[in-house]
């Protein structure tokens, strides 16, 4: 393209020092203004711009790709701007030499201008990836006009876009796109949107909200290639080997200060252009401002900091200098309906407590980040409106001690007339005030219930149904409580854990009953108190999902203890023992030989025969051990479970086939019962025993469940426990044949998979809830334990794969092989 | 400066809520963790308690709870919270253009915070 002459100046140029800057950019002219205004006359300005035209306000040119706005209301300075302050404007020829010696620079149009201070504003190039296919036409980046014209081109025609890419520009190119009339699909490569701004519950509650406009938002996925077909765009390639169909793809994947020119001229740079306090380059009579610097080792990509580096800037060059010592930023979505901010820290700090406060009847998510009494951070979600505020108390340090309680309810709340305190202000709402939306419960009707007695938040729940819907009015009942009662309250039920007031039986009736299928959807729905949970927490939402939704819910590798991430239990050294499964304890030459094998291959330091009738190989190495689990695959062999809470043994005796006293097969009863129940994903641990007689030598009467043959059939025990707190099994029935013990076996396994809390061996939870309970539910109507038992068997399609196979044949390989190793030579500086 | 830094490669090699090893000859074995809201942290990979591999642990906030007996240890300062007491050796860490350097001399000469 050829250069487009500068305007013509109307006044002479000033007569001062001459002042070159490259960049008409958003910090290049705001540095112009701030010294303007201080001193009009100091020097004689020329401005290059490699964009031809006037300088506007970049951030806006997502509402114009939205629709939202014209260029003509985005252009910061004019034409006449330029004229009236004698600036000469050069746009649409970029400087392609700065020559530091005469100090010069030179235009690609081959125009030379000299300077006296040289400033570099050259801001940031979008980051393109390395793909094949990138340079292709119908391939963009969102940086300046040029780029919008492009895509609103393409959106004109019409079709489907992919923009790869889930940080604040993606989501805003994608936004504009599909209000345009394109069909579009995220690409992100981390598995949350805005990772860097936003956390897990964040991120979900975005991205939710994003699909149900009708965007496809792909996390966790690798651009591998980019597609052509004659000649243009077609789609992206991802490493998964999906493919999706694009007529326009965006690159929105990043950002880098741009320092050709300044490294080209020999001046210091690291990931931008290094500037002091002043923004002084390694040049004394270069500077620099914008994304392109880099100042005490950091590069912003946002415009709140460019303001700060200008004013020092300008202060410096007209002989007042005050310094710019960095900032910290905070962020906004501008995707019109969806409010997200994020400031400052989030990932807490020493220290640091979580304040989190969840609507979600009206989707909100509001977190805010304290160290001490100060707050570090903030991420909200729904609710942006104090934002601000959050962001100023985080900028001033402000000891927010004082009004801490009422903090995270906002402004109005928390610096109104009742010093934030929470209950001062709940005790100023009138009788009438609504206290919960769903149940339209005044406060009136809340104090009398307690008064009537409800002295616990469950009793007010359940009497008057107040925060027995969404929950979120919890506080404000609390507040009742306290204020009504004092020190009388009492506490209710055992909570899940402390990041939640709901109970373990809440929260399995409310995700059945709200069908929520998601972890952080779960916390949402529910107001946990926390934002991602916390290590007794996470595990047992896990189960509870998988046990509601089989075939559906995706199991959460790092909700789990180590044991069952890795399929092995962990040993005080760091290392693993393996338990293969030996149905029924029964074994072979084929798998004893596979067993010493592996023993002397990885030379185990121990092999032992375990109480539960099969071998232990001990002191594998997690690096190992998908090769142990090949082996032992090789042999028949899968996965015992031994580190599970999960179906760990059935433990038999040798019955009919040999015993002079068997009455039935215990042996081959016992493997059928195994070969039914193995993989099942439960509560607790589960254990199970079949005798061949009233000798019981399978021990089980301590089983969570037993069989005890007799002449006339089958004795079904349950709820034993042989471990801290020996407890015998209630006998639960008696049945003639092998096909109703194993009918009865799966039933009873799924009444405990769906009513036991997570951790409750079925000793205690019989204890807890007694025998007569659990045979009114599984004999209380004819069919019941059928109906247990087809849902025992459905969801075990999903749980009898073994999990070794899977890891032997490189599935989560991560989980077991080390990042890299470190060698004293790479560490030699 | 990137002297002083060590690559040890690209932040989407630990999925978030993850920890991957990094064993150094001669010296101790490191963990990396990727906390849920997508920070790093580096720490050695051994519980102050008993020596437990912290990698192994359930991450939470920033926070990782030990596999063998549930000691919590934060990630920022490497040491026990709660009434546990103990403090293992941080390394500092820094993310640049999507990959992760660690602090060589940290590498070699792990120090408690
Ligand atoms: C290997 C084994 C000991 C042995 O060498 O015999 C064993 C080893 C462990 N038991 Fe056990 N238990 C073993 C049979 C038993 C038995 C006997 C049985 O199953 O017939 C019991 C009593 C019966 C029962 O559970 O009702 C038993 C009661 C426990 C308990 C207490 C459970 C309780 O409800 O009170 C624990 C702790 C827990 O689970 O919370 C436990 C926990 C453990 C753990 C998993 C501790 C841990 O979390 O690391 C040990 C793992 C060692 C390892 O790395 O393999 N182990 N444990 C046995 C493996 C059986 C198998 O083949 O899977
Ligand atoms: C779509 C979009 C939305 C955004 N939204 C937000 C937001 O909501 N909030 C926020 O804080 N920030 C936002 N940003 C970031 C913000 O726009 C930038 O931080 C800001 O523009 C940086 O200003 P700058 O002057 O350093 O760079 P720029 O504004 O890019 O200016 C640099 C100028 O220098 C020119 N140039 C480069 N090389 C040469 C050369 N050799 N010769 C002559 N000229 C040259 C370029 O053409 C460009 O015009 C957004 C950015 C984009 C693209
Ligand atoms: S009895 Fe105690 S020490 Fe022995 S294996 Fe079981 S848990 Fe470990
Ligand atoms: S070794 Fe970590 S808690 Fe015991």
């Amino acid at each position: 393209m050829n250069a487009q002459t500068g305007f013509e100046t109307a006044l002479p140029a000033a007569t001062g020092e001459r002042l070159v800057v490259i960049g008409n950019g958003m910090a290049g002219c705001r540095a112009v203004e701030e010294i303007l205004a201080r001193d009009p006359a100091r020097f004689a300005i020329t401005i290059f711009g490699a964009e031809p035209r006037v300088n506007y306000n970049r951030i806006m040119l997502s509402p114009v790709l939205a629709g939202e706005k014209s260029f003509d209301d985005i252009v910061i300075n004019s034409a006449e701007w330029y004229a009236a302050n004698g600036i000469e404007l050069i746009s649409g020829d970029p400087v392609i030499h700065i020559d530091r010696e005469h100090r010069q620079v030179v235009s690609r149009a081959g125009r030379v201008e000299s300077y006296d201070r040289l400033l570099i504003a050259t801001g940031s190039d979008p980051f393109v990836i390395p793909v094949p296919g990138k340079d292709l036409p119908g391939v963009v980046t969102f940086r300046d006009l040029d780029d919008v014209d492009k895509m609103l081109a393409a959106a004109e025609r019409g079709g489907s876009a992919v923009v790869i890419g889930g940080g604040l520009l993606g989501l805003e190119a994608a936004h504009g796109l599909s209000l345009r009339g394109m069909q579009v699909t995220v690409v992100h490569l981390m598995p949350t949107l805005m990772e860097r701004q936003l956390d897990e519950a964040a991120g979900w509650l975005l991205k939710s909200e994003l699909e149900r406009r009708g965007q496809a938002i792909l996390t966790g996925a690798d651009t591998e290639a980019i597609l052509e077909q004659d000649g243009h765009v077609a789609g992206v390639r991802l490493k998964d080997g999906r493919e999706i169909a694009a007529d326009l793809v965006v690159m929105a994947v990043g950002i880098r200060p741009n320092t050709t020119l300044a490294k080209a001229a020999g001046i210091e740079c690291e990931r931008g252009i290094m500037v002091d306090d002043h923004m002084v380059t390694s040049d004394p009579a270069v500077l620099a401002v914008g994304e392109c610097v880099e100042h005490r080792g950091q590069c912003y990509g946002l415009v709140a900091p460019l303001w700060d580096m200008c004013r020092a800037l300008a202060d410096h060059v007209t002989d007042a200098p005050t310094g710019y010592t960095g900032s910290v930023t905070s962020t906004k979505l501008k995707v019109s309906g969806i409010e997200v901010f994020s400031a400052g820290e989030f990932s807490a700090a020493e220290g640091a407590e979580d304040i989190v406060m969840r609507d979600a009847a009206r989707g909100v998510y509001k977190r805010v980040v304290l160290s001490g009494d100060k707050v570090v951070g903030a991420v909200l979600y729904g609710d942006t409106a104090d934002g601000n505020w959050y962001f100023d108390l985080l900028k001033k340090g402000a000891d927010v001690s004082d009004i801490r309680d009422a903090l995270i309810f906002g402004q109005a709340y928390a610096s109104g007339g009742t010093r934030g305190d929470p209950n001062a202000a709940v005790a100023a709402l009138s009788d009438q005030s609504e206290i919960c939306g769903c149940n339209g419960i005044s406060k009136g009707t809340v104090v009398e219930t307690i008064r009537a007695g409800a002295c616990s938040l469950d009793a007010v729940r359940s009497q008057c149904k107040a925060s027995a819907s969404c929950g979120s009015c919890t506080g404000l009942v609390e507040s009742l409580l306290q204020l009504t009662l004092g020190d009388d309250i009492q506490t209710g039920p055992k909570t899940v854990c402390k990041c939640t007031s709901f109970t373990h039986d809440d929260v399995r009736r409310l995700i059945v009953e709200r069908e929520l299928k998601a972890i952080p959807q779960v916390m949402q729905e529910l107001h946990w108190t926390t934002p991602d949970g916390c290590s007794a927490c996470r595990p047992a939402l896990n189960y509870y999902l998988l046990c509601a939704w089989p075939g559906v819910y995706e199991d959460d590798q790092k909700s789990r203890f180590v044991n069952e991430r890795m399929h092995a239990n962990i040993q005080k050294d760091g290392t693993y023992s393996v338990v293969p499964r030996m149905w029924g304890g029964l074994t072979n030459p084929r798998e004893l030989r596979a067993i010493a094998d592996v023993v002397e291959k990885f030379n185990a330091p121990m092999v032992k025969v375990t109480g539960g009738q099969r071998l232990d190989i001990f002191g594998i190495k997690k690096e190992d051990l998908p090769a142990v689990w090949a082996d032992l695959n090789a042999a028949g062999m899968v996965s015992g479970h031994a580190y599970g809470k999960s179906l760990r043994t059935v433990k038999t005796c040798v019955g009919s086939e040999w015993c002079r006293f068997g009455t039935q097969d215990s042996t081959g009863l016992g493997v059928q019962i195994e070969q039914l129940t193995w993989g099942s994903w439960m509560p607790h641990k589960f254990k199970i025993a079949v005798s061949g007689c009233p000798r019981n030598c399978a021990e089980a009467t301590i089983k969570d469940f037993g069989v005890v043959c007799v002449d006339s059939g089958y004795e079904l025990h349950v709820g034993g426990n042989g471990g801290i707190k020996v407890r015998v099994t209630d006998l639960l029935c008696k049945v003639a044949t092998e096909e109703e013990a194993l009918e009865h076996c799966a039933a009873f396994i799924q009444l405990y998979r769906e009513q036991a809390h997570y951790l409750e061996r079925t000793a205690p939870w019989i204890e807890r809830v007694g025998l007569d309970y659990l045979k009114e539910q599984l004999f209380g109507e004819p069919d019941t334990v059928r109906r247990l038992a087809i849902r025992f068997r459905y969801s075990q399609q999903f749980m009898q794969d073994d999990p070794w196979a899977k890891r032997a044949a490189g599935e989560d390989s991560e989980l077991h092989q080390h990042l890299a190793e470190v060698r004293p030579l790479e560490l030699a500086q | 400066m990137i002297g002083e830094w060590l690559d040890i490669g690209p932040v989407t090699q630990i999925a978030p809520g993850n920890a991957r090893t990094l064993p150094v000859r001669g010296g101790e074995e490191i963990a990396v963790f990727h906390t849920l809201d997508n920070r790093f942290y580096a720490l050695v990979n051994r519980c102050p308690h008993k020596g437990g591999p912290l990698s192994q642990g359930i991450v939470h906030g920033a926070v990782v709870t030990c596999p063998l007996h549930n000691w919590n240890i934060s990630l920022t300062t490497g040491e026990a919270l709660g009434d546990d007491e103990g403090c293992v050796p941080t390394i500092p860490l820094r993310v640049d253009a999507g990959r992760i350097y660690l602090l060589r001399e940290a590498v070699v000469r792990p120090r408690a915070a």
